[in-house]
């Protein structure tokens, strides 16, 4: 029974008419992104899934993209944001080039620009649902940097979003160590991607690896890791204690 | 969004879970993933349980619920075929996890499927939903991924099909929703039970048939990098 009558709105961002600057809930998402300095430069992996909900619905989404001449972007979060994102990037990118003066924005300087963004519209309640990765080279100096939804930002040898967090970043804090080799930082990635596609039900059997250099950036083709299912207590679990699970 | 999981969720199966009768006996199939909100708490689940020898429970929902419902089946059965002198009918016991689904319904969160053979009236399956409604057919889908298999079993499904084709059909269908059910994954678990007696069989995830948009599995990209790229396209 409700014996208090209910009240109207009082401020501009309660009611109806505050709704379109409201906080949103995502869509279609993507899960974890990776990342690590290596010897020459900076790996990155993510799955190529775009989920809708639990369904999984998208299997081709690219979520890492090369940014100017020594950035790489990767994604976690509503994809449509991160196209808008790409979005105000290739402006930021046009502007810089419009300027000819030689000089071109770094990735240390990129990663500032998207910590603004995505800040001040958490301040106004309308945030860029993502989790960034931003990685780069230039004049020898490898940068890797990461910001979230909130603003949180920060750089580190390597860095991950979403599950990666828990998952990921326990074995890089073990395995990681400086100048790791193009080959030894790819095996330390795909081993990171196989946990997180055991454990993490947004991820998708197929992935890319993206690698930039000074020379430049290369994303692989999508490819698939094989997985372990061969642990004899996998077959008969019950076989101990009927009606386990 | 992020990093909002919530490891405290109750553990639940969100599954994919089959029950296909054919000519001679019932096939069982179901994925093997539990997960706890966003994170596979176990990737190799047993969700196709036994209730007697010769009658098995494909459980979805809630792991605790499913689990303790079959449990006190178990243990009611067990008592029902000593007192009965033979084994139990299928029937039987679809009724009484139909009497707990039902009398409990405000607080179990649990779909059944449940399947066997008996000597009366061959293979038969029965699904359980939510509620406790109890409904013969002659197969049944439950679990978050049976969404994506209605139309695959409108088309696909034939009466009197022999034992190997019940069971690939069913490995077949937990594979399609595994591919599109995140709430899905692991293993296809397979359970066929016809007057010989049961078998269960286990279908490991990179052993399944690859669908739209999958691709061959690889040991590392190293292994791949040199092979050739796809040819570029000529106009």
């Amino acid at each position: 029974m409700n014996f208090m009558a209910s009240k109207q709105p009082e401020n501009s961002l309660l009611g109806p008419e505050a709704d379109s600057q409201r906080t949103l809930y995502p869509y279609v998402t993507g899960t974890s992104v990776v990342a690590l300095k290596y010897k020459d430069g900076i790996l990155m992996a993510a799955d190529m899934g775009g989920s809708y909900g639990s369904t999984l619905r998208y299997k081709s989404v690219e979520r890492m993209k090369s940014i100017g001449k020594h950035s790489l972007l990767g994604a976690s979060g509503e994809i449509s944001d991160f196209q808008e994102i790409l979005r105000y990037l290739d402006e930021l990118i046009l502007y810089d080039n419009m300027w000819d003066d030689g000089n071109s924005l770094g990735p240390k300087e990129v990663h500032n620009y998207l910590t603004r963004v995505m800040y001040n519209r958490r301040n106004k309640f309308n945030p860029l649902w993502n989790s960034l990765v931003l990685g780069g080279v230039k004049n020898g100096q490898k940068y890797l940097g990461t910001v979230s939804m909130i603003g949180v930002n920060f750089e580190d040898n390597h860095v991950a979003t979403g599950f990666g967090n828990h998952l990921a970043r326990p074995i890089l804090r073990q395995e990681w160590h400086e100048n790791l080799s193009y080959e030894d930082g790819v095996r330390l990635l795909e081993k990171c991607m196989r946990v997180l596609l055991y454990r993490d039900r947004s991820a998708i059997n197929k992935l890319q690896i993206a690698k930039i250099t000074e020379e430049g950036t290369t994303i692989s083709r999508p490819y698939s890791l094989k997985t372990y299912w061969e642990f004899s207590a996998f077959a008969n679990p019950a076989q101990g204690a009927v009606g386990t699970w | 969004m992020d990093l909002n999981m919530d490891l405290n969720a109750p553990h639940s199966m969100g599954t994919t879970i089959i029950g296909v009768t054919y000519n001679g006996g019932v096939v069982l199939g179901a994925d093997s993933r539990t997960s706890t909100g966003m994170y596979v708490a176990n990737r190799a689940s047993d969700k196709i349980t036994q209730l007697t020898d010769n009658v098995y429970v494909c459980r979805s929902g809630s792991a605790a619920d499913s689990q303790l419902v079959s449990d006190y089946v178990r243990y009611f059965l067990h008592q029902h075929t000593i007192q009965l002198g033979q084994p139990a009918t299928v029937k039987v016991a679809a009724n009484l996890i139909r009497l707990l689904s039902y009398n409990n319904k405000n607080m179990l969160e649990t779909g059944l499927i449940v399947g066997g053979w008996d000597k009366y009236e061959g293979g038969k399956i029965y699904g359980i939903p939510l509620g406790g409604t109890l409904i013969e057919q002659p197969f049944a889908i439950g679990g978050s991924g049976s969404s994506y298999l209605y139309g695959f079993f409108d088309q696909a499904w034939k009466e009197g099909m022999t034992k190997d084709e019940a069971e690939q059909l069913v490995v077949k269908a937990v594979s399609l929703s595994i591919a599109r059910d995140g709430a899905s994954g692991g293993v296809v678990r397979t359970v066929v039970i016809n007057s010989e007696g049961v078998t269960r069989n286990f279908y490991p995830g990179d052993k399944l048939q690859l669908w739209h948009e999958e691709l061959e599995p690889q040991n590392s990209l190293l292994d791949i990098l040199n092979s050739p790229s796809p040819e570029p396209m000529n106009i």
